[in-house]
């Protein structure tokens, strides 16, 4: 447990060292601040919604690139014989890097958390929704660093997790929207796989344990496999 | 200490490591010594749990891989070849990781520990530098720190000496030196000397076999056998020189060889019994006027048995 918060730890304050925490959050900022920001006056509602609807889309490109060097990295400069020589073993490894990207994920929710602030003060806000948002928020931050964590385990080239990692996000939070190509038998799993649906309930302020357990079991699914990437590369 | 049997690894269809079978006695100095490519860092990723085996076993004190590879690896202190470390911490946050994943949580305990290996391995003057900006032999000092945390008994070092100056050669091997009057090391190197000064048991490997597994001494002996004594004359012509040696007794075999100089004349003169003959010679040599140039053991024993083992088989 305690060497899970020691990499953990590391690997957080390894965002913060680099400069790819400041471009990632600043970026991050500036295009859901804009796409929100944009539409929001017109519309004249006092909610978020639109900013979480933005998430799941925004999130499969950010997300890939903050978990892209966790593994590909250490694989690349060799510190990763020096990290799995040490007495930890591989699940403490993967957890706790998957913290680590969770908990980054989370620091680049912190400074949205101006929006609402100021929306409470131009409007009447129901904060219910706001809440839930950011709650499914942190979920899907979590089941998209655990696929983002993958990617980066099946490879040596950051570049290559990324882009992985992307196209697992991506294929998550788009096919609810294809689901008119699908044949009709399916059309109902493919809604229950897609990220968006489970996502959206979130925002509109519902505490579904479906959706719960949805999100849990992605971050299963893919620490898991994480977990036999590992185990096969050696 | 440490017993390997019949330890195999492939990668795919290329045989890196066939059937290796080692032990090592508690406080032995063990050299891995083999060309380039001939298995030796693999083997010792295999030991240290890096890469699981295709086959055999490893046990460390009484402990079975890959059942307690958790404990195992808490025994063994390890510095992979060219000390990969993470470029953007400094060397004390460094040290501070790897204590507290080697379980060592209390900072009074660390301070502790950091300044012993801080005098062992000469880091007190960079304890707030980045390891990016580190020289080579810098790096691989740290990395030593890095796997003497836990105060082992077990060292594993790849390659400790490759790409550093002499200087910091002769540095990194007192430290190990000093290390190894307490502790089993098993360490691989392809510098002959380093093994020789260093090591009390040599094992040789080459495409991925044992081909020797001596103590050091004893292979020196070995390669004694095959010495030659070097003679080079000032004075006579070659048929001279040839014919008055030939005549001495015992009878020697005298081989001549090129001469670095022109009017000189050079030999190789073996004896039968591997006896050291340099004084006979320079006793018969007196009866005449020839001048002695050089009369020299060649001492290079390791170097040629390593030869001989290496390239039979490449």
């Amino acid at each position: 447990m305690s060497q899970i918060k020691t990499i953990a730890v590391k690997e957080f304050k390894d965002y913060f060292i680099s400069p790819i925490a400041y471009i990632v959050i600043a970026l991050f900022l500036i295009v859901t601040g804009w796409f929100f920001f944009s539409t929001f006056f017109i519309f004249g509602r006092a909610d978020m919604r639109d900013f979480f609807s933005l998430l799941p889309i925004v999130f499969s490109f950010f997300i890939p690139a903050v978990t892209m060097r966790l593994f590909a990295e250490e694989r690349n400069v060799g510190s990763y014989e020096t990290l799995l020589t040490m007495p930890v073993s591989f699940t403490d490894i993967a957890l706790g890097k998957f913290f680590a990207a969770t908990l980054f994920a989370g620091a680049m929710l912190v400074p949205t958390l101006a929006y609402p602030v100021f929306i409470s003060f131009i409007g009447d806000m129901d904060p219910g929704p706001v809440a839930g948002g950011y709650l499914g928020a942190l979920f899907l931050a979590a089941a998209y660093c655990a696929m983002g964590l993958f990617a980066s385990a099946l490879t040596r080239n950051q570049i290559i997790a990324f882009i992985l990692g992307c196209a697992l996000c991506f294929t998550l939070t788009i096919i609810n929207r294809m689901l008119f190509f699908m044949p009709p038998q399916i059309v109902s799993v493919i809604e229950y796989i897609g990220a968006s649906s489970h996502f959206t309930n979130f925002s509109k302020g519902i505490l579904d344990s479906r959706d719960i357990i949805y999100f849990i079991s992605l971050v299963c699914i893919f620490m898991f496999s994480t977990y036999i990437v590992m185990q096969e590369k050696n | 200490m440490i017993d390997v049997q019949d330890l195999t690894k492939y990668y795919n269809d290329f045989c890196a490591v066939d059937h290796i079978s080692l032990s090592v006695q508690p406080g032995e100095i063990l050299g891995l010594l083999g060309p380039n490519g001939a298995g030796k860092t693999t083997t010792l990723r295999m030991l240290t749990g890096y890469f699981k085996p295709t086959s055999g076993r490893i046990s460390v004190k009484n402990l079975d891989m890959p059942k307690d590879t958790l404990r195992i690896k808490s025994l063994i202190g390890y510095l992979p070849e060219s000390a990969p470390l993470y470029h953007n911490m400094l060397v004390y946050d460094y040290l501070v990781y790897v204590a507290r994943i080697k379980g060592i949580a209390d900072p009074d305990k660390q301070m502790e520990r950091f300044k012993t290996l801080a005098d062992l391995c000469g880091l007190s003057s960079i304890m707030d530098k980045p390891i990016a900006t580190l020289s080579k032999g810098l790096k691989q000092r740290v990395g030593l720190a890095h796997a003497m945390m836990t105060d082992p008994e077990i060292l594993v070092l790849d390659e400790p000496t490759s790409g550093l100056d002499p200087n910091q050669i002769a540095e990194i091997r007192t430290i190990i030196r000093q290390i190894g009057k307490e502790k089993t090391i098993v360490f691989s190197t392809h510098i002959l000397s380093e093994a020789e000064a260093t090591c009390d048991r040599i094992v040789i490997i080459n495409n991925g076999r044992i081909v020797a597994d001596d103590t050091t001494a004893n292979l020196k002996h070995k390669g004694m056998q095959n010495s030659f004594v070097r003679l080079t004359l000032k004075g006579p012509d070659r048929k001279t020189a040839h014919d008055f040696l030939t005549s001495m007794d015992p009878v020697l075999d005298i081989r001549t060889a090129e001469p670095n100089q022109e009017g000189l004349v050079c030999f190789e003169i073996r004896s039968p019994d591997s006896r050291d003959v340099r004084s006979d010679i320079y006793l018969k040599i007196k009866q005449t006027d020839w001048i002695i140039l050089e009369l020299a053991r060649e001492t290079q024993a390791l170097e040629k048995i390593f030869q001989q083992l290496t390239r039979q088989e490449a």
